[in-house]
């Protein structure tokens, strides 16, 4: 039994481009996720950031069973979800729940709130017994901070931040120890999103879960997360606790993508460290050999064209990094 | 511009020394079956030539409809202007027949939307859709508006122009598409740029680049550019001036520095304090309590006042309280920005 609650080995998920309709044939694939190795500690929230095509939603659709993984294991508690039964299978998955991105879509408006939270249930009938299921679905909406007394309601009568603690109570149901948050704020106002994000850190504490948190708000990530993961083009470029990687990032991506975020103080303007990458990301299809950020990257040599470099401690910063030429570069704070 | 064949001389009453925008007390209403919604109420802002306006807030506030009501592409019905003045260098453009509005639409003051594909015609190219606005505006001939067409997709910086521009707007990048919007807004040299959120949909080094691109082009037309967003992040860094929006309102404004130091409305102060921050690892977040109103159904009084936490009863009372001075360069709505703003 390992300490991890959530391991992935070597995850890959290529999907396949074909071309024909009656002999179908492979002419390639997109390789959105490409060897991906991620522990997740119990208690702990792991962020993972990267920009829209990095692959990090193919991931989550993988660690909650959305979509097979092309090979790779993914381990849920020390059990290889690959080689168990399906029954085996289906606990598993039990402990692990999705929080999806868009509240406003991801609730059946047919349903009531209340079959929203308890339809969990109707496929693992065994957590809670039929006769209790009515108040526990209102135990869980006192939890997440709604009135019981809207159990009847339909998802219209709500508000975006009120719509995803709906889909915050649907994935804590099945009492599970892990959930997977796929941009849970990003579609949520300002003054909402704090609400949101202040409810996740309160049920983190009560119920001790470990959260698996993705988004491409690298301010966000850095408030919620303990670790956190840099993710491009279907690859872990960077991985570290909050303060290596914001404080000491050594992946040229990592450090362009955090000098492109703004900070909300006018006196910092003109003071950080801008990065300012050019082009567009290449395509998963085609992937650039060796590393796959050599093409926009300015300390691009030959050897990041022959070898691939891996995802390893480079120098005294003491996190991995998937670079040949790793070094600390401050990009967050004011440099003079 | 030498090949300028539109008379906007001959707009009545054009000041050239005026400023090129100024909103007075404008309102919009939308007249929907469940009753009026007072999108806009009273909104006031100016704008001078090479300055960046930011007009700050959350879904349903009103800052795009403001927008929409300038450029006079408002959905009409339910939208309708009820009030106020939108001047351009001192011409009144809602009392301007739509022929004479029509020229001064991307001419003089110009929009880029926040979602490129759907703003953008996917069935012609982008070379055409940039040629048709020399071709209409300035009677230009097919040859030369191509030309031109392909000029402007070399100044927003798109690699490949002479051969980009026969490319439909799906075989664009986001990032790509957004240049090309703005390509298409700076065509014909307008004076003012209404950007509505302009990198909302965009990745953030794609937001980075964009942003540069803005700024590189305003400061060499000495364009003036009002921002219309709700990342106070992208504010910090490119902003001269403020007016935060809440409810259908301007309810602060203040120069960029002045609000990041001492926001002097709850809000305003709330949102600062509800935001993660890149360079800090922060604790708890202070969130705003409750919910931004129906526009349908406002509190009486200061709309804000249901969520403040500084509201007493006489915040409950009507009217809400107006834009007070708070020093000869800023103001706020708010009775108390005295103990908000922290001078007690």
């Amino acid at each position: 039994m390992s300490d991890f609650v959530l391991e992935t080995r070597d995850l890959v998920k290529h999907f396949p481009l074909t071309r024909g309709v009656v002999f179908k044939k492979q002419i390639g694939a997109v390789r959105a996720v490409d060897g991906v190795n991620l522990q997740l500690r119990r208690g702990e929230t792991l962020g993972i950031v990267g920009e829209s095509g990095c692959g990090k939603s193919t991931l989550a659709r993988m660690l909650v069973g959305l979509e097979t993984p092309t090979s790779g294991d993914l381990f849920v508690q020390g059990k290889n979800m690959s080689k168990v039964g399906a029954s085996e299978r289906r606990r598993g998955r039990r402990n692990i729940q999705l929080v999806m991105q868009d509240p406003y879509t991801s609730l059946n408006p047919r349903m009531t709130v209340g079959d929203i939270i308890g339809e969990p249930f109707e496929v693992h009938p065994d957590v809670v017994p039929q006769s209790r299921r009515r108040g526990k679905v209102q135990e869980l909406l006192e939890l997440v901070g709604l009135n019981p007394d809207h159990i009847n309601r339909y998802p219209h009568q709500f508000s975006g931040g009120q719509r995803q603690r709906i889909g915050i109570a649907r994935a804590l149901a099945l009492n599970p120890e892990i959930i997977l948050c796929d941009e849970p704020v990003s579609a949520l106002d300002v003054s909402i999103q704090a609400q949101v994000i202040n409810l996740l850190e309160k049920l983190q504490n009560e119920l001790g879960l470990s959260y698996v948190f993705i988004a491409h708000d690298l301010s966000v990530v850095r408030h919620i997360a303990d670790r956190v993961a840099v993710m491009y083009l279907g690859k872990i470029v960077e991985i570290g606790t909050e303060d290596e990687i914001y404080e000491s990032p050594t992946h040229p991506y990592t450090q362009a993508l955090l000098s492109a975020v703004p900070v909300p103080d006018p006196k910092l303007r003109g003071l950080r460290d801008q990065i300012v990458l050019t082009g567009d990301v290449p395509s998963p299809a085609n992937p650039p050999s060796g590393c796959r950020f050599r093409t926009r990257c300015w300390k691009a040599q030959d050897v990041c064209a022959q070898q691939e470099p891996l995802l390893q401690i480079r120098d005294k910063s003491g996190h991995p990094s998937a670079c040949h030429f790793a070094e600390v570069r401050d990009v967050v704070h004011a440099t003079e | 511009m030498t090949d300028v064949n539109v008379k906007l001389d001959a707009l009545p009453g054009l000041d050239p020394n005026a400023l090129p925008l100024e909103v007075k007390n404008l309102q919009v209403e939308f007249r929907t079956r469940n009753g009026i919604a007072h999108a806009v109420n009273g909104v006031s802002f100016d704008l001078r030539a090479g300055e960046t306006r930011a007009i700050l807030g959350e879904s349903g506030c009103g800052k795009s409809v403001t927008a929409q009501a300038i450029m006079g592409i408002l959905d009409t019905p339910p939208g309708f202007v009820t009030g106020g003045e939108i001047l351009y260098r001192g011409v009144d453009l809602l009392k301007l027949p739509e022929s004479e509005r029509r020229k001064v639409r991307a001419n003089r003051i110009a929009m880029i939307f926040q979602d490129a594909l759907s703003a953008l015609n996917p069935v012609f190219t982008v070379g055409f859709q940039l040629a048709e606005l020399f071709r209409k505006h300035r009677g230009m001939s097919r040859q030369d508006a191509k030309a031109r067409a392909i000029e402007l997709l070399d100044l927003v910086k798109i690699p490949a122009a002479r051969q980009r521009v026969n490319d439909y707007p799906h075989q664009f990048s986001g990032g790509m598409r957004q240049r090309v919007m703005i390509a298409m807004a700076l065509a014909l040299d307008p004076e003012v740029l209404i950007a509505d959120e302009p990198t909302t949909a965009l990745d953030v080094t794609v937001q980075a680049q964009i942003m540069a691109l803005l700024a590189e082009l305003q400061q060499e037309r000495n364009m003036g550019l009002v921002l219309i967003t709700h990342d106070m992040g992208v504010v910090a860094d490119v902003a001269d001036r403020i007016s935060v929006m809440y409810a259908g309102r301007v309810i602060e404004e203040a120069g960029v520095d002045d609000i990041y130091a001492s926001p002097a409305h709850p809000y305003t102060k709330g949102l600062l304090e509800s935001i993660p921050r890149l360079d800090l690892k922060g604790q708890e977040l202070s969130a705003i309590k409750g919910l931004p109103p129906a526009l349908t159904n406002l509190p009486s009084g200061c709309a804000f006042n249901p969520r403040c936490r500084y509201a007493q009863d006489v915040c409950r009372k009507d009217p809400a309280p107006s834009l007070l001075q708070v020093s000869p360069s800023r103001t706020a709505a708010c009775h108390f920005w005295k103990e908000v703003k922290g001078d007690e």
